[in-house]
C-alpha cells in the first residue's frame, strides 16, 4: 500500500499526499477497510491537508468510505481541507454533507474522543 | 515546440491522472490563482471523466486563449463517442446515464466562465470551455 495507514491509540490516521489515481483511491478505500477489521479502531481521520483537488469521484469514494464505515461501526472524519478544495467542492456540487469535518488532525481527534461511547 | 498548448490523450485513468497535472501546471504558469487552479484542474478532470465514462476514449486539448486583452486557458474535450442524446437535460444537475453523481457538466459549467457543448448521436461530443485570468 503506498499511502501508510497510521495508529494512534485506537484511531486510524491516513495523510493523502498525492494526485490518486481512482485504482489507488479504491484500494486505499479497500485497505482503510480492512485496517479497521484487524485493528478495532474506532475512528479514522483522513487528513486531506495535501490535497489540491476533489472532484466528483474523489468525493464519492471518500463518502462512501465514510458510510462502509459506519455500517461497521466507525466514525470517519476528514480534516485539513484546504480552502480552495472547498470552494470547488461547493460550487461542483459535491461537498460533504453528512461526514463530520475538522480543522486539522488534533482537532479530529478531540471530536472522535467525544463520539466515543464510555 | 509551442508549449502553450497541450494535446492528452484519454484513454486511460492514468491519463485523467495527468491531464489534471498538465492542466494544475498551465494554469498556474498562466498566473492563476490557487481557487481557480483548483477550479481549472477539477473541471479538466470531470470532462476528462465523462471521455472515459461515455466514450471509452477521446482527447483533451488544453491551451492559452486571448481575447480583447485578456488571456485565459481554453479546455477542448473531445471524444467520437455515442453523443449527448438530450443536452438540456444533461445540463441538469443529479442527471446522469452512469450510476456517476451526476455532476459533470452542469457542475463543471459553474466552476469556469464559459462552456459550450457540441454533441451528436453516434457521431461524438465536443466540449469547449474557458476560464479567464481577471
Amino acid at each position: 500500500m503506498e499511502i501508510p495507514i497510521l495508529k494512534i491509540k485506537d484511531v486510524l490516521i491516513v495523510s493523502i499526499q498525492l494526485d490518486l489515481s481512482d485504482k489507488l483511491a479504491l484500494s486505499l478505500q479497500q485497505e482503510l477497510l480492512k485496517q479497521i477489521t484487524k485493528t478495532g479502531a474506532f475512528g479514522v481521520l483522513i487528513d486531506l491537508t495535501a490535497v489540491e483537488i476533489v472532484d466528483s469521484f474523489m468525493s464519492r469514494i471518500l463518502t462512501e468510505t465514510a458510510q462502509m464505515a459506519a455500517v461497521m461501526g466507525v466514525k470517519v472524519v476528514l480534516v485539513g481541507i484546504q480552502p480552495a478544495v472547498a470552494m470547488t467542492m461547493v460550487e461542483l456540487g459535491v461537498y460533504f454533507k453528512d461526514i463530520p469535518t475538522c480543522r486539522n488532525l488534533e482537532k479530529g481527534l478531540d471530536y472522535l474522543e467525544n463520539k466515543k461511547l464510555p | 515546440m509551442d508549449n502553450s498548448k497541450s494535446n492528452i490523450e484519454i484513454a486511460t485513468e492514468s491519463d485523467v491522472v495527468q491531464v489534471r497535472q498538465v492542466g494544475r501546471e498551465l494554469s498556474r504558469k498562466l498566473g492563476f490563482g490557487l481557487t481557480d487552479q483548483a477550479r481549472i484542474t477539477t473541471g479538466i478532470s470531470e470532462l476528462a471523466r465523462n471521455i472515459l465514462l461515455y466514450a471509452g476514449s477521446g482527447q483533451i486539448i488544453l491551451q492559452v486563449v486571448e481575447d480583447q486583452g485578456r488571456r485565459g486557458i481554453e479546455i477542448l474535450a473531445e471524444d467520437k463517442g455515442p453523443g449527448i442524446v438530450c443536452l438540456e437535460q444533461a445540463m441538469t444537475d443529479g442527471f446522469s446515464t452512469s450510476r456517476g453523481l451526476g455532476v459533470g457538466l452542469p457542475g463543471t459549467k459553474r466552476l469556469m466562465d464559459e462552456l459550450y457543448i457540441e454533441s451528436s448521436v453516434g457521431i461524438g461530443t465536443r466540449v469547449v470551455a474557458r476560464k479567464w485570468l481577471n
